[in-house]
């Protein structure tokens, strides 16, 4: 911050501007910019502002059971509202235990407002009680952070951390702001007064390169678009202009794991997400096309597998909103930087305008092809009488979702957790709308979903949330049962429960030699208690005769409920590119057998 | 376990391999304000990546501007991912590459302390004017010298001079602008 400019910005405005101390001018600021809810947990560092939290009526406060679970949530309510979460912590422990939230919204690009209690300015670097550096420890895992030292300052940080978190490729934003100015009397200075900074991220596409990737794009014969989280990041019209676009074209498009429900699933188009645990119609038109439009994704190594080997025939164009995503990992042949959405209404008013068509005769011979992948039906599993198979637990959850939807015109919202249920997830929910979809993709966060899930009910507070889980996942964040209890959210936390780290089993069955090492979870709580115990529904499904009906008994509920399916314990989830293998090297269920688990 | 069987149980892929590296002088401008240095520092240290040298002053009180002039050695891939990351910090206003944009002048300062005897002295002061190096300091048993040129120059000279009675050197890294008469 330009500390010069600001005092004379704020001298020349002393006659016009209200006098507010530093816990006012928080609340004020997030007034100004629309915040309407925020997660927190109070402490020492942070009292002057709980204070005027309790003086005020505009902001409300939801109180959660530990930090870590404030920041998920905040990431479930910006990611299902496209608004900025705000999260409030004290000093010391309340910021360090934020550090995780931070970190995964920094890798999905998610963006909030953090504002962490700091000792008073006289003490920071005496060790004093309850102190860490907080901008320090935040540095690699925040966009940006500041450390206020002067009242005056403050609006203007507030009004340009909104700025920062979500302009550009959004991200988290740290303000560090001691207690004492928390205390002290300044110049508040409104939100279209304030110095916004030079931060300014382009996101105009350059034309030339849009007619450029145009032409590319109608002269393919084996084209796939292949989408990310930028679309979603990109707004509601990114997506319905994504869909209007990839329609004219009647190209093939998947989407990463971060982009699911860009593009409808129903539609005969979609090919599921690809990477990793993707469909093996996507990983092999990723590997075979000839031109490749990413839109909104990174490359990521979870998607590129071996890079050597990674789609080694196809012309590359990568758009993005950020520059340091351009060759980072893939050498592209036609880079764009700019917003998605921007980039996908110019790709296709050049589209419209120019009169382009597709070339239906080869198109043909490519779906062709691609209906041959389809036809290996990657997804298929082994049905039983007599154990639920976590798959065929999805495809009734979503059977029942579906039916709701349509009867009582509710919409569904997905959080997860980590592990084989989250990969399922993906698989077996087609997410038909953005914002949807809330998973830990980036640093893959176990205790994600359940705060996630609150979040997402509270800016959604018609919708049908289901955080779909694993019994070692839920754990880690279980204590936000409280959370939904006191404000009333009727979450449902749909368990895959295998009783094991199941994607830890899976790794060590297929490539350790099935040395089981830590990976069963032993000691589980009776989930049913468990949820009764915190005030919620606890349901269970052992057979799969039973499970219709918990599901159906779970969509009535107006409570916070667990269910607790009991699931097949040996099942893994396929296809599977193993790490450092291409797309062409996928294993997929029925070759599972054949593995050769005697690699060590 | 072999190497092969090693890799494939990694949850990452293997490493890329070598590569072709060079050395690229950065010019940065900045806001001049505190953590902006160790957020630069911060970026290359937490991807891995060595600086070779590191310059920082303010050069502008009136817009509280800092310049940093960092010199790097790496392959072409991450000469621009460094880039790009440092571009978009949100207190970076320019980030200029000066090798890629041509013609540019790089100065080191050093300051050498020889204490020998006479005769080395003497030696050591011959050195010293060959370079045109300056005498900062003298005494009867030691000089300071102070010298300023490339990298390469200032190693070359340090080299030839040290045999001589050196006790301590002290080096800054280097200041760079580009020839002609355009901005950077
Ligand atoms: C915080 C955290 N610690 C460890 C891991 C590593 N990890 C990834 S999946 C997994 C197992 C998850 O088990 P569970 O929640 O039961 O899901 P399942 O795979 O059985 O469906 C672990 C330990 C992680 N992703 N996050
Ligand atoms: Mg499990």
């Amino acid at each position: 911050m330009n500390t010069t400019a600001l005092k004379q910005k704020s001298s020349n405005q002393t006659n016009k501007t209200k006098q507010l101390s530093g816990a006012e001018m928080v609340i004020e600021a997030m007034i100004e910019q629309g915040v309407d809810t925020i997660f927190g947990y109070p402490g020492g560092a942070v009292l002057p502002i709980y204070d005027a939290l309790f003086q005020q009526n505009k902001i409300k406060h939801i109180l959660c059971r530990h930090e870590q679970g404030a920041a998920h949530a905040a990431e479930g309510y910006a990611r299902s509202t496209g608004k900025t979460g705000v999260i409030l912590v004290t000093s010391g422990p309340g910021a360090t235990n934020a550090v995780t939230g931070l970190t995964d919204a920094l890798l999905d690009s998610i963006p909030l407002v953090c504002i962490t209690g700091q000792v008073p300015t006289f003490l920071i670097g005496n060790d004093a009680f309850q102190e860490a550096d907080t901008t320090g420890i935040t540095r690699p895992c925040t966009k940006h952070n500041y450390l206020v030292k002067n009242v005056n300052d403050l609006p203007n940080i507030m009004h340009e951390a909104f700025h920062v978190a979500g302009t550009g490729r959004p991200g988290p934003v740290v303000i560090d702001l001691p207690k004492d100015i928390q205390f002290a009397e300044g110049d508040y200075i409104a939100k279209d007064k304030a110095i916004t900074h030079m931060y300014k991220p382009q996101t105009d596409p350059d034309m030339a390169a849009i007619e450029q990737a145009v032409e590319m794009i109608a002269n393919a014969k084996k084209p796939i678009f292949y989408t990310g989280g930028g679309v979603i990041n990109a707004g509601p019209k990114a997506s319905k202009d994504l869909t209007e676009f990839v329609k004219a074209t009647g190209y093939p498009i998947t989407s990463t794991l971060m982009g699911l429900g860009a593009f409808p699933a129903h539609d005969e188009q979609w090919l599921g997400m690809l990477g990793m645990h993707g469909t093996y119609e996507a990983n092999w038109s990723m590997h075979d096309c000839d031109v490749m439009i990413n839109i909104g994704a990174r490359f990521d190594d979870r998607v590129t597998g071996d890079v050597t080997k990674f789609s080694p025939n196809s012309k590359k164009i990568h758009v993005d909103i950020d520059p340091s995503s351009i060759n980072k990992i893939i050498h592209v042949d036609l880079p764009i930087i700019g917003d998605a959405g921007k980039t996908i209404e110019a790709m296709l008013n050049v589209w419209k305008d120019k009169g382009y068509k597709t070339n239906h005769e080869e198109l043909n011979k490519w779906w062709s092809q691609i209906d041959e992948w389809r036809a290996v039906k990657c997804l298929s599993y082994k049905k039983s009488d007599t154990i639920i198979k976590p798959q065929y637990a999805l495809e009734r959850l979503n059977h029942f979702l579906q039916k709701n939807e349509k009867e009582t015109g509710q919409e569904s919202f997905i959080t997860t957790e980590v592990g084989q249920h989250q990969m399922w997830a993906a698989q077996f929910l087609p997410f038909n709308k953005p914002n949807r979809w809330m998973t830990s993709g980036g640093l893959g966060t176990m205790g994600y979903g359940l705060p996630a899930a609150i979040g997402t009910q509270l800016g959604n507070p018609d919708g049908m949330v289901v955080d779909v889980a694993g019994e070692a996942s839920i754990l880690m964040n279980i204590q936000e049962m409280s959370t939904a209890v006191q404000y009333n959210l009727p979450v449902k936390i749909f368990i895959l429960n295998n009783q094991w780290m199941g994607m830890v089993r899976q790794w060590q069955e297929l490539l350790h030699g099935e040395r089981y090492s830590q990976s069963y979870t032993e000691s589980l709580p009776d989930f049913v208690k468990l949820a009764e115990a915190y005030g919620g529904v606890g349901l269970r499904a052992t057979t799969p005769d039973e499970l219709d009906g918990v599901i159906e008994q779970m969509l009535q509920t107006d409570k916070v409920t667990i269910v607790d399916v009991n699931v097949c314990q040996s099942e893994n989830c396929f296809p599977m590119i193993p790490s450092g293998k291409a797309h062409n090297e996928m294993i997929l269920a029925a070759d599972a057998e054949k593995f050769d688990k005697k690699l060590v | 376990m072999t190497e092969d069987e090693k890799k494939n149980q990694s949850v990452y892929g293997d490493s890329p391999g070598e590569r072709k590296i060079a050395r690229h002088t950065l010019s940065i401008l900045v806001d001049n304000e505190p953590g902006v240095l160790s957020r630069i520092i911060g970026l290359f240290s937490g991807r891995g990546y060595n600086i070779d040298s590191l310059t920082v002053a303010e050069v502008s009180e009136k817009l509280n501007q800092s310049r940093i002039t960092v010199v790097i050695t790496g392959t072409p891939d991450v000469i621009e991912q460094i880039i790009n990351l440092l571009a978009r910090l949100v207190p970076v206003h320019k980030v200029t590459d000066l090798t890629v944009l041509g013609p540019h002048i790089e100065r080191d300062l050093v300051l050498i302390k020889i204490a020998s005897n006479q005769d080395d002295l003497l030696k050591a002061y011959d050195i010293a004017n060959e370079y045109g190096a300056i005498v900062t300091d003298k005494t009867e048993e030691s000089y300071v010298f102070q010298y300023v040129d490339t990298t390469a120059k200032v190693d070359e000279f340090l080299e030839k001079i040290t045999p001589f009675g050196m006790k301590n050197i002290s080096r800054t890294g280097s200041a760079a602008m580009s020839c002609g008469k355009e901005k950077f």
